[in-house]
């Protein structure tokens, strides 16, 4: 197991020094000067140069790589070229919405897909399964921004119960913070509830229909205890997996749920800093989701062997 | 009072009819045998003792386990008399384990779940139970887990979970079908001591006769969901009244009667094939092991001779057949057919291939079901240059369905219109209709009852009869391979170890393992129960 995991970690540090040379290989071919972008079209070629040896675009790019890089390593991820405010504060600012928000979500999500897939599974065929499944065709097919402006209509402007958006900080206390989360938190595991649930379904009936649950059932187990004792926890395994591609996209991809709800996340950053060729803090987000990205295949990649024994000895 | 006493059993399933006036009795001690072919509704006897039905089974009559009738019984009280009164055990060892608890736990469970015992006490019985079929703690702690195992040391793990609780009755559903001749007998063995020990009552479901003849003090004949005739064994076996059991037992034996063999001049030809597998790395900076599936095997088949291969699954018969069909690269030697390589890639491989054809075990993954016969058994046409059209080639799918024994007719059909035994014989078919050299048989009749078998062997000999066949016949099954090959080859850890004119391998075999193969194997001696 040790073993497992010490080779799962070679393989994350790997991905990442293959991932960051990468993100920088490509924003360095993307058209469009930064410090031309910053001055404006009618700056002065001097100025310009003197901005650019200013911001180090002048040295080499096996240079800028590494300062970049081992930068990004001691936690300094270099100045906005355009706000001229050190990047790692502006990312730690927004990833305090982000990733509560993406925890929250994966949260909500499992725990109404989970009791809905095994439920669906045990009555199978049943009107609560009917039902189960008809709910997460509705959730698959309903857009997640759709959804949510029906419940700030509900719950904000007509309830008031919640605000309709924007976000106070987490000065306000864990609880105004938490609040302010929560429509857009439901907006987004909804959709990746409905899915959760339809693959739980699918894997548990899958694992019901193996030869051990007839062995277990001729011990003297009920269909019920069957199910919780031998079938759960042999279906994780694909539910595992896409929970750990569900919490990626929850991170990145939360661009369009932000919008709708004003909250100063990841995702507006990155579209903010792309629309001004801020490419330092293109870089340093793009890499921050793909390191958030690989340690949650590495965690997955744990999960898998805690579940399943067979693949602790794999290589 | 019986153990078990079934009277006038009738189940159907959605409406379909599965089994009718089924009257059958066991006590205690007694090992009763049903056998029948595929779709007599053995098995479904045995669940339905159980009341492990699929939904929708409806079923009447009495079935009497002690003084509780199952068929009254509510799932509650099925609970507690599964796995405390009556155990089962499976065909398929390999997944009847669930692969995420440990042997321990699972053995526990059965004792656990009946609230028989504290903890403590259930671990310790599990040990005990697990001692009992063979598995003792030093070399197999509670902690393994199922992937860990071989399918014979599962199969007596299931055994274990089914007699933790000392039950009265143990029903075992063709429990050695998935298993090796050795490994069968070893489990065969430990499930008559385990009746006579216990006192048990034992309901063995099996399609294997010689298997039943060995082990059953009773044995009872179904067919179509009847009871065909029952009876003491040395009885039933010297008299078999009923004309299905006589047919039955006559499939069993069968002998098929091989043309002569032409000269010899060869047509296969294997020179110390080698075929190893990379093993995974171990250590990062290692070179990693490897694992020699076949090694060094050398044979020749000659044209118009039938020869069998025989082994235990792992012993590298498969590898070897996929090396001979140009599947698998060699690590060394080679092998020819018609003086030519086979390992050739593109034109001159056509041209070998159309020469050798397969035919496999399982008639029923082998074929697109979205293609209709004709269009499944003229596949091979694409390996000839210049395939026939139109006329010619209507004219070659009857000439190679009437060759086995089908109708031109069925060429319209679809594959799920017909029989396991149909299936094959559309698939010897396809392998004919370019009139090959040499046949692969890879357990070719092994899925298939014994009365279907024995036609498929006779069709066999029929073939070699008209088009001078050579075939390789690869089986586990040692008496279907003394019947229709000339000589034979045994194949144990990737070597051949024996070889031979097939029935001085069988009468008069050299090497320990031909023996222990040969004793192994249950013979059914219909002469000697006469």
């Amino acid at each position: 197991m040790l073993r497992y995991a010490l080779k799962r970690l070679l393989s994350l540090v790997i991905s990442l020094a293959v991932a960051s040379v990468v993100i920088f290989m490509v924003i360095e071919v993307a058209p469009g000067d930064p410090a031309q972008f910053m001055l404006g079209l009618n700056a002065q070629p001097d100025t310009v140069a003197a901005l650019r040896a200013e911001l180090g675009l002048d040295l080499p790019k096996w240079q800028r790589y590494l300062s970049w890089a081992g930068g990004m390593m001691t936690g300094d991820f270099g100045m906005s070229y355009t706000y001229r405010t050190p990047v790692s504060q502006m990312i730690a600012d927004r990833m305090w919405v982000s990733l509560p928000l993406a925890l929250y979500a994966l949260t909500l999500s499992t725990l109404i897909a989970f009791p809905a897939g095994i439920f669906a599974a045990a009555h199978r065929g049943g009107p609560g399964d009917v039902a189960v499944m008809g709910a997460t065709q509705l959730g698959v097919a309903i857009p997640n921004f759709w959804f949510a402006m029906m419940l700030v209509l509900v719950f904000a402007i007509n309830l008031r119960w919640f605000s309709a958006g924007g976000f106070p900080g987490w000065d306000g206390g864990v609880w105004a913070g938490l609040k302010a989360l929560t429509l857009p938190a439901i907006a987004q595991a909804l959709p990746q509830a409905a899915i959760l649930a339809r693959v739980m379904r699918s894997a548990l009936l899958d694992v019901l229909g193996e030869d051990f649950i007839r062995t277990a059932r001729a011990k003297g187990l009920s269909r019920r205890q069957a199910l919780w004792r031998h079938g759960v926890r042999n279906a994780l395994i694909p539910v595992l997996t896409i929970i750990g591609l569900q919490f990626a996209f929850l991170l990145a991809g939360a661009i369009i749920i932000e919008q709708v709800f004003y909250l100063p996340g990841l995702g507006r950053l990155i579209f903010q800093a792309i629309s001004s060729r801020d490419l330092i803090v293109v870089e340093s987000v793009v890499m921050l989701l793909v390191f958030a990205v690989i340690v949650v295949n590495f965690t997955v990649d744990l999960a898998y062997a805690a579940v399943d024994p067979r693949l602790r000895n794999r290589t | 009072m019986s153990l078990l006493s079934i009277e006038n059993l009738s189940l159907s399933i959605h409406g379909t009819n599965i089994l009718r006036d089924v009257s059958l009795r066991i006590e205690p001690g007694e090992i009763h045998a049903v056998t029948g072919e595929s779709g007599s509704g053995k098995s479904m006897t045995a669940f339905t003792v159980m009341q492990l039905l699929p939904n929708g089974a409806k079923a009447s009559g009495r079935v009497m386990l002690g003084g509780d009738d199952v068929l009254q019984a509510d799932e509650a009280r099925m609970c507690s008399l599964r796995g405390a009164r009556v155990g089962m055990v499976f065909q398929e060892p390999m997944t009847a384990l669930n692969p995420v608890k440990t042997i321990g736990d699972q053995v526990a469970e059965t004792i656990l779940i009946h609230g028989a015992m504290p903890r403590d006490a259930a671990y310790a019985r599990a040990r005990e139970v697990l001692q009992r079929v063979g598995l003792p703690e030093d070399r197999f702690p509670l902690s393994r887990y199922p992937h860990e195992l071989s399918g014979g040391q599962r199969q007596r793990v299931v055994i274990a979970i089914a007699i933790a609780l000392q039950p009265d009755l143990l029903i075992a559903d063709e429990p050695t079908t998935a298993l090796d001749v050795t490994t069968q007998a070893q489990i065969l063995d430990l499930l008559k001591r385990l009746v006579s020990e216990d006192d048990m009552g034992m309901l063995m479901i099996t399609h294997d006769l010689a298997v039943v003849a060995d082990m059953a003090h009773r044995i009872t004949v179904m067919r179509h969901g009847e009871v065909v005739e029952t009876g003491p064994t040395a009885e039933l076996l010297r008299n078999r009244r009923h004309p299905y059991t006589r047919m039955l037992f006559e499939a069993s034996t069968h002998q098929v009667n091989l043309p002569p063999l032409p000269p010899p001049a060869p047509l296969l030809e294997a020179r110390d094939v080698r075929r190893s597998y990379r093993l995974p790395r171990t250590r990062l900076l290692e070179a990693p092991g490897e694992f020699e599936a076949v090694r060094g095997v050398s044979f020749t088949l000659n044209a118009g001779e039938r020869l069998g291969l025989v082994g235990e699954s792992g012993c590298g018969k498969s590898t070897l057949t996929r090396a001979i069909l140009g599947l698998e690269p060699l690590q060394g030697g080679e092998i020819l057919l018609n003086g030519a390589p086979i390992r050739a890639q593109g034109r001159e491989a056509d041209a070998i291939r159309r020469s050798m054809q397969v035919v496999f075990q399982d008639p029923f993954g082998s074929f697109n079901p979205r293609h209709r016969v004709n269009r499944l058994i003229t596949e091979p046409f694409h390996l000839l240059p210049d395939p026939p059209r139109g006329a010619a080639r209507e004219a070659a799918i009857s000439e190679a369905l009437h060759a086995v024994g089908l109708s031109p007719d069925d060429a319209r059909k679809y594959i799920h219109e017909f029989s396991g035994g149909q299936r094959q014989r559309i698939a010897i078919a396809r392998a004919l209709i370019i009139k090959p050299d040499l046949i692969l048989f890879d357990e070719a009749v092994s899925a298939l009852d014994v009365s279907v078998r024995a036609q498929i062997l006779d069709l066999l000999a029929d073939l070699c009869a008209q088009y001078g066949l050579a075939y390789l016949f690869i089986s586990h099954d040692l008496s279907v391979v003394r019947s229709v090959t000339d000589r034979v080859m045994v194949m144990q850890a990737g070597e051949i170890v024996e070889e031979g004119i097939t029935e001085e391998v069988f009468s008069n075999p050299q090497h320990p393992y031909t023996r222990a193969l040969i004793a192994a194997a249950p013979v059914l001696d219909l002469e000697g129960a006469a």
